[in-house]
């Protein structure tokens, strides 16, 4: 079981407020992917849930029990840091077992437990060295086999990938997506890249400023997004906002367009622009135009779009895929 | 950033530390105050009658007072400057290339391990007595007249000793200072054109000012206290020529059992070593902050 | 990369260097080959430096007048006594200021150092008429006590530092993986700092062992370390250079192989990490 709930809870350090009153429920079950840009809070929110850090008010409840008071090592969470924060005078088979060993579990037990976590994670072969003989990514799997062997009621995950390279990024992606859906545990994410977001997460909750813009499925984020910040931050491209009298065109004060809801033509369309650069991805190729008054307009086109810089180009907007936003950047529905 | 629970466990651990030192500070301080204040001789078995600020008049204007702390700022400064000067030179030696580095170190270590009685009584009898000494024999090799080192320069002997075993400190840490320089900021001021001695005076010197403060911060807190050296070379002569507070302070005490003459003492040289403190730790704070 | 270096400056830098390192060595190579001279080669003049009639004698000689191994033994109990009973305690202090620094712990850090500051000889008479009331004088434990409270600051300050270096996310690890505060010193913390540790102790022990104001003040004959047993030559009679030599070779030839091997994890220690 893991469902965690937080209400109403506050965090301060001396006069600075990180976190502004926030409600939240994350499901038993659930992939929780908290994003957001640097210096948003959710580190220190998961941090909070950890209990590495005390909430300034309000409650935080695990499984309906309120766990506000209780010290981190009392709330059955297991927690994968950003630097993996293994142990390093410990081989791998001590480092996984540490927390059986803290739990008082017999020795036989214990290994029992290790070897099944490291049969999972491919780890077998290493489990008599020392972290610092590791690769990147074989350390990410320790701290993993770490959290795992003592069945927690949810994992708490700190930018865990960040530290890799892209690769093996996307590799570490999977495997812990994998292991969600065969251990079906609760799992909290932080993360500010929001591929991770929306690749892993059952629900996606965007932070700014210690304060929740919307909690949603990955698409629901996408397909709506229920302000600026929320539309500029997921989906990548960025999506391309308009202000003037191409907003005014559909009565709103922006709008929004991402980069492959424009349709791009050589002889006719709705805004004219130049090509400055033109990124070739193979499968995709990514057109910066410069639209005059409109400003510079990011394309998604197909791959085999052979455009160059200083060509003249038409965009096009799909029906139905512009977002209108009012004055204060709030949806128009 | 912490928790409320592990703040209170925080306070919990350094409790001890801290409660220790306050007692070690506060108690035989406060004992120190009072006695200064009483005639008080362990010779004189009486009730011991209240002597309001006579022990320190008499400890002020005893001209042994002044000697003593113009021999202790003499010593401490002497063995400073010897010490972070000779040891900056050692260091730009020893960070050069050569064969056997490691040996050489090995010996320019050695007199940091050597207790202050070991090193006072090989110098004092085998170098620089004035019949057998080495330094006797090396005079006469020469045809000059054997020196009395110990009677007629007690203190610039005593300094001698002591920069003798503080210079391997300085050393060894002023080079590992050296050998912590990042080569390339001295290959980018070489192609910016500057001089071995305009790299020195720029680069290497900034670097060691750090070092070379913590090298004059924990030599202080020791050279304010040095003792075995004057005991067992000089007790503190000829007459006060080598007397430095603390000798004085341990005379008056434990030589002359005026436990009254020598709190008031040990008061004084209390309020001094604070001033210097207080001093040093400025210095020190600001250095080691950033 | 290190550039070429011509040979005839390797030379005269090694030379040079050598040069020093053996002047400086000199009066503890002198003292050793003294301690193995009969009394009248040790003060003929010209010295004899290698061409003398090697005796193993004065030691002898020395351990048969004074109870060497006594005076040693008191060293050895001194020494790692106080240091490992300052270790207890600074342990959980440095553990506090390095991971749950508050807006105070600079202020106790310099607090604690200044204390150092404070002049032995200023708390003398107290300390003395104190042991002389409770019968501490002369005894070992009574050594052990004061060269605690004077090893604690720089024995804080040390590990101190070396703890900073240790990334606080992993003790933050620790107690996610259900570990107690006991729990995380002992099996995370003091494991993973024991090369801070290990020359911290080494420090401590050769400040310890070296130390000679208290140890001369507050002991006679029972407890007195070798620091006091070497300072007992320094009366007119016992003036026999060889044997002089002998005792005093005993005396530093421990602590001088101890920081031999030891010196690279003294170093770092002794900077109180300003230098890395």
């Amino acid at each position: 079981m893991g469902k965690i709930s937080l209400k109403q809870v506050t965090k301060s350090f001396g006069d600075v407020t990180v976190i502004p009153a926030l409600d939240l429920d994350i499901e038993d079950g659930e992939f929780v992917v908290f994003v957001g840009p640097s210096g948003c809070g959710k580190s220190t929110l998961l941090r909070l849930i950890a209990g590495l850090e005390d909430v300034s008010s309000g409650a935080i409840e695990i499984d309906g029990v309120n766990a506000t008071e209780a010290p981190p090592s009392k709330r059955r969470l297991a927690m994968v840091f950003q630097s993996y924060a293994l142990y390093p005078h410990m081989t791998v088979r001590k480092n996984i077992a540490f927390p059986l060993k803290m739990a008082g579990i017999a020795p036989d037990e214990q290994e029992r437990k290790v070897q099944a976590a490291a049969k999972v994670l491919n780890l077998t072969n290493y489990l008599d060295r020392k972290p610092g003989q590791l690769s990147g990514g074989q350390r990410q799997r320790v701290a993993i086999g770490r959290a795992i062997v003592r069945e927690p009621a949810a994992f708490l995950f700190d930018e865990p990938l960040s530290n890799l390279d892209a690769a093996l990024r996307v590799n570490m992606r999977l495997e812990i997506t994998e292991l969600h859906h065969s251990l079906k545990t609760t799992m909290v994410y932080v993360t500010h890249d929001q591929v991770e977001a929306m690749t892993m997460a059952d629900k996606i909750v965007v932070l700014n400023a210690g304060r929740i813009e919307q909690v949603g499925s990955p698409l629901d984020l996408y397909r709506s997004p229920r302000n600026l910040f929320v539309a500029g931050f997921i989906g990548s491209p960025r999506m391309n906002f308009l202000t003037g009298p191409a907003a005014a065109a559909h009565d709103a004060t922006t709008i929004g367009v991402r980069p492959e809801h424009l349709t791009l033509s050589r002889s006719e369309g709705l805004w004219p622009g130049r090509v400055t650069v033109s990124e070739h991805l193979g499968s995709d190729t990514f057109l910066h135009v410069n639209a005059g008054d409109l400003g510079t307009l990011t394309v998604r086109a197909d791959g085999e779009v052979d455009a160059r810089h200083g060509d003249s180009i038409f965009l096009t907007p799909q029906t139905g895929k512009i977002h209108r936003f009012d004055a204060n950047g709030k949806a128009i529905a | 950033m912490a928790t409320q629970h592990s703040r209170s466990a925080a306070r919990l651990m350094i409790s001890p530390a801290v409660l220790l030192l306050l007692g070690w500070m506060i108690v035989p301080l406060a004992m120190t105050v009072w006695f200064s204040f009483l005639n008080y001789n362990l010779l004189q078995p009486g009730p011991r009658t209240f002597a309001g600020f006579s022990n320190y008049y008499y400890f002020l204007t005893d001209p042994a007072f002044f000697t003593a702390i113009w021999n202790t700022l003499v010593l401490v400064l002497g063995v400073l400057a010897i010490t972070t000067v000779g040891g900056v030179l050692l260091a730009l030696l020893l960070d050069q290339p050569m064969w056997g580095q490691g040996i050489v170190r090995i010996l320019v270590i050695a007199p940091f391990f050597v207790m202050p009685t070991v090193s006072a009584l090989v110098w004092k009898n085998m170098f620089m007595n004035p019949v057998n000494g080495i330094f006797a024999w090396i005079a006469e090799a020469l045809g000059l007249q054997p020196f009395d080192f110990l009677s007629q320069a007690p203190l610039f002997s005593i300094i001698l000793i002591v920069a003798w075993q503080w210079l391997p400190f300085a050393t060894l840490i002023l080079l590992t200072a050296l050998q912590s320089l990042d080569s390339e900021q001295m290959e980018a001021a070489e192609m910016d054109g500057a001089s071995a001695l305009a790299r020195f005076v720029y680069i290497t010197i900034p670097h060691l000012t750090r070092s070379i403060t913590v090298v004059i911060l924990i030599q202080t807190i020791f050279l304010l206290g040095v003792f075995a050296e004057i005991l067992v070379t000089t007790n503190g002569g000829p007459g006060t020529a080598s007397t430095n507070l603390t000798y004085l302070v341990y005379g008056q005490s434990l030589l002359q059992y005026d436990v009254g003459g020598g709190s008031a003492g040990g008061i004084v040289a209390v309020i001094l070593a604070n001033i210097v403190a207080i001093f040093l730790m400025r210095m020190i704070g600001k250095n080691l902050e950033n | 990369m290190a550039r070429r270096v011509t040979p005839a400056r390797k030379a005269t830098v090694t030379a040079a260097a050598w040069a020093l390192g053996l002047l400086i060595f000199f009066p503890i190579l002198w003292t050793i080959l003294t301690s193995f001279k009969s009394e009248g080669d040790a003060v003929a003049i010209p010295p004899k430096f290698l061409f003398f009639h090697w005796t193993l004698e004065n030691y002898a000689v020395v351990n048969q007048r004074s109870d060497y191994l006594l005076h040693f033994w008191n060293s050895v109990v001194i020494s790692f006594g106080s240091t490992f009973a300052g270790l207890l305690i600074a342990i959980p202090a440095a553990w506090a200021m390095a991971f749950v620094p508050g807006r105070k712990t600079k202020d106790v850090l310099m607090w604690m150092l200044s204390t150092k500051m404070m002049p032995s000889v200023g708390v003398l008479v107290p300390i003395y008429l104190l042991f002389r009331n409770t019968g501490l004088l002369d005894t070992r434990i009574g050594l052990v006590i004061i060269l605690t409270l004077i090893d604690l600051p720089i024995i804080v300050w040390m590990l101190y530092t070396y703890f900073k270096e240790i990334p606080g996310e992993i003790l933050e690890a620790a107690r996610m993986d259900g570990a107690g505060l006991r729990d995380e010193i002992i099996h995370v913390l003091t494991p993973m700092a024991v090369p801070g540790i290990a020359s911290t102790l080494l420090l401590n022990v050769i400040l310890a062992w070296n130390e000679a104001f208290w140890t001369l003040n507050l002991t006679a004959a029972k407890a007195a370390p070798l620091t006091a047993f070497i300072a007992s030559y320094s009366s007119p009679e016992g003036l026999f250079y060889a044997k002089l030599s002998a005792a005093s070779t005993m005396a530093i030839a421990p602590i001088l192989i101890l920081g031999w091997f030891s010196q690279k994890q003294l170093v770092r220690g002794l900077t109180f990490g300003a230098v890395k």
